[in-house]
């Protein structure tokens, strides 16, 4: 066996412990990033919709403010938010190199798109509902927890499948910029000195990634949907 | 008791302003069932949400018992609110929830314990009807059911008041029927003020004991239903009354020029409204017998309102003119309306 990888795979296996390692980089990155990702946005984007014109906790100027904010971080390309991030990410980890240096940049770039997910999600609850549990008394607390969140388990299931395979994107394009992890794997060795295998490889290894990771979200929905 | 004291609401939107609801004064009684009818746009739903304050009026004020909703602050006004209760036209279940979980909604938190919670949703499925879906989930259910699942979810409260914005207009002719008459059986049951917006004057007739018609965001007629029924006074009212009768099929009869209203020389066809207590009384026949004159009775309606009896008949009287005078004389002194549509 190891002989038939050898003669297929003859870079990969040279690099194996490389690849291995980078492969568990890019899971830190992802899950790592992925659950301050998943807070803030939550939090954000709960904020973003209670706080809308007739709603229940309606605020002008804190809408206007998350709402402009996403605009401006979701119009900005990744790899230059990494870039005019550094100093702000010395700051905050001391360092802008490596897994730990990408961890602020990712969960920059992410959660204005997780916070537009959670907003779309806890849009569509049908405002009848919120209606009815205002009838019954309920507060805006309990209505968030109970009403808004409770009925839109489903929907932030998909909302955080769909994050999470753009975030896994992300951690590569992320590792190109020095961040360690698959993309930085290839770019060093598969695209600088163009060892094919350890590209085809690595794209496999992505789509299982992005495989387990539609999986689990499916079965949350299958679950959860009445 | 639920008073609403010069009312008003205007919303304000990008294309204009629209005064909803004009100067509304209302009182509804402990244990009415207290209907408001009114075309679409009139301002109904408008008007109930403004009794627990779904709607904030523009000016004027809301009393319950006494107690001014609008002047309160948030916590004290989602105390009042738990004591009425509110169903709506598209049922508003949480579909993540079971029915139980539905019902038992909202009394978490209120300190009861796991067995008192089972007890009490149980009793309110049981009263609505609905025990056997306990374990169902929305999606699972038809539309009357879900209707009674909101109902035992509007109750869990021990609401005083029941406000249903169209609780039956998603329903079949069939289902309406079991709705209203549970909202009748509750009414009697638990005293429960209802009230209850429709765009059907059937409704109306088959739960109300008053009732105010709405147009274009004013009150422009409140009465007892027998009232409203038997000398509606506003136009709008007279044409929702039309439309429960087969009365006005008479009219239409008329411009067709149909065999059934051709009169021969000396016939009339009259119209005879009459209600309360001369119903029962044969004055058909009695004028046939005193005066001579034969009533042939063409078209037929009654209806039973609050118990009373409300009626009218086209009939065509035939006879000679002073008996057929003699015999309408008779009529109007027994309190029965006469009225001649068309003689020859
Ligand atoms: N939130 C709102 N914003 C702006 N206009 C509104 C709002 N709610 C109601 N209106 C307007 O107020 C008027 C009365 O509406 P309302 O819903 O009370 O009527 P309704 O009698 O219940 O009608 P329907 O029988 O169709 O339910 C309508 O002209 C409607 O367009
Ligand atoms: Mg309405």
């Amino acid at each position: 066996m190891p002989e038939i990888l050898r003669t297929w795979l003859p870079h990969l296996m040279e690099y194996s412990e490389e690849f291995w390692r980078s492969i568990e980089e890019t899971l830190q990155m992802l899950l790592l990033s992925g659950l301050f990702s998943f807070a803030a946005g939550l939090i954000l984007g709960i904020a973003l919709v209670v706080t809308r014109e007739g709603n229940i906790l309606e605020n002008k100027v804190i809408h206007q403010i998350i709402d402009k904010a996403v605009n401006l971080f979701r119009s900005i390309p990744f790899v230059i938010l990494i870039t005019a991030l550094i100093p702000l990410t010395k700051l905050i980890v001391g360092t802008f190199i490596g897994v730990k240096g990408a961890i602020f940049p990712l969960v920059v770039g992410c959660t204005p798109f997780f916070i537009r997910q959670v907003d779309m999600a806890l849009t569509d609850i049908d405002h009848g509902l919120i209606e009815a549990a205002q009838s019954m008394g309920i507060s805006p607390l309990g209505i968030i927890f109970r009403v808004y969140l409770k009925e839109s388990i489903p929907a932030l299931a998909r909302s955080t499948t769909i994050t999470a395979i753009s975030l896994l994107g992300l951690t590569a394009m992320g590792g190109a910029v020095g961040g360690g992890g698959l993309g930085s794997f290839v770019i060093r060795y598969g695209h600088n000195r163009f060892y094919q295998d350890i590209t085809y490889v690595s794209v496999i290894v992505i789509l299982v990634l992005v495989s387990i990771i539609q999986f689990i979200g499916n079965v949350i929905i299958k679950k959860t949907s009445h | 008791m639920i008073q609403l004291i010069d009312v008003s609401k205007t919303f304000h939107s990008r294309n204009g302003t629209v005064q909803a609801i004009r100067n509304v004064n209302l009182e509804i009684e402990k244990s009415d069932i207290f209907g408001v009818i009114g075309y679409s746009g009139a301002g109904k739903s408008t008007l109930v949400r403004c009794i627990n304050l779904l709607e904030y009026p523009t000016s004027g004020k809301v009393l319950l018992e006494g107690i001014d909703l609008t002047a309160l602050n948030e916590k004290k006004l989602r105390r009042q609110r738990q004591r009425i209760g509110m169903i709506f036209q598209q049922f508003n279940l949480f579909a993540s929830r079971t029915v139980f979980g539905n019902v038992a909604f909202p009394l978490k938190y209120k300190g009861l314990k796991k067995r008192e919670m089972k007890e009490k949703v149980c009793s309110l499925l049981e009263l609505a009807g609905i025990s056997d879906k306990a374990r169902a989930y929305p999606a699972q259910l038809s539309g009357g059911q879900k209707q009674r699942v909101a109902i035992a979810r509007a109750l869990a409260n021990d609401p005083g008041i029941l406000l249903c914005d169209e609780a039956t207009s998603a329903l079949d002719p069939q289902t309406t029927q079991s709705i209203l008459k549970l909202l009748k059986d509750l009414n009697r049951k638990l005293g429960l003020t209802i009230v209850l917006i429709t765009h059907e004057m059937s409704v109306i007739k088959e739960v109300c004991n008053r009732v105010a018609v709405m147009d274009k965001g004013r009150v422009v007629e409140q009465n007892d239903v027998f009232s409203i029924f038997s000398s509606p006074q506003a136009q709008i009212t007279k044409d929702f009354i039309r439309t429960t009768s087969n009365l006005p099929r008479i009219d239409e009869l008329m411009e067709e020029k149909s065999s059934i209203v051709q009169l021969k020389d000396g016939e009339r066809l009259c119209r005879l409204d009459f209600y309360g207590a001369h119903t029962k009384e044969a004055m058909i026949s009695w004028i046939s017998r005193e005066y001579q004159v034969e009533a042939s009775i063409i078209f037929a309606n009654v209806e039973v309102l609050s118990d009373t009896v409300l009626g009218s008949l086209i009939v065509i009287l035939s006879g000679s003119a002073a008996n057929q005078n003699s015999a309408v004389r008779f009529l109007t002194d027994h309190d029965i309306r006469v009225e001649v549509m068309k003689s020859a």
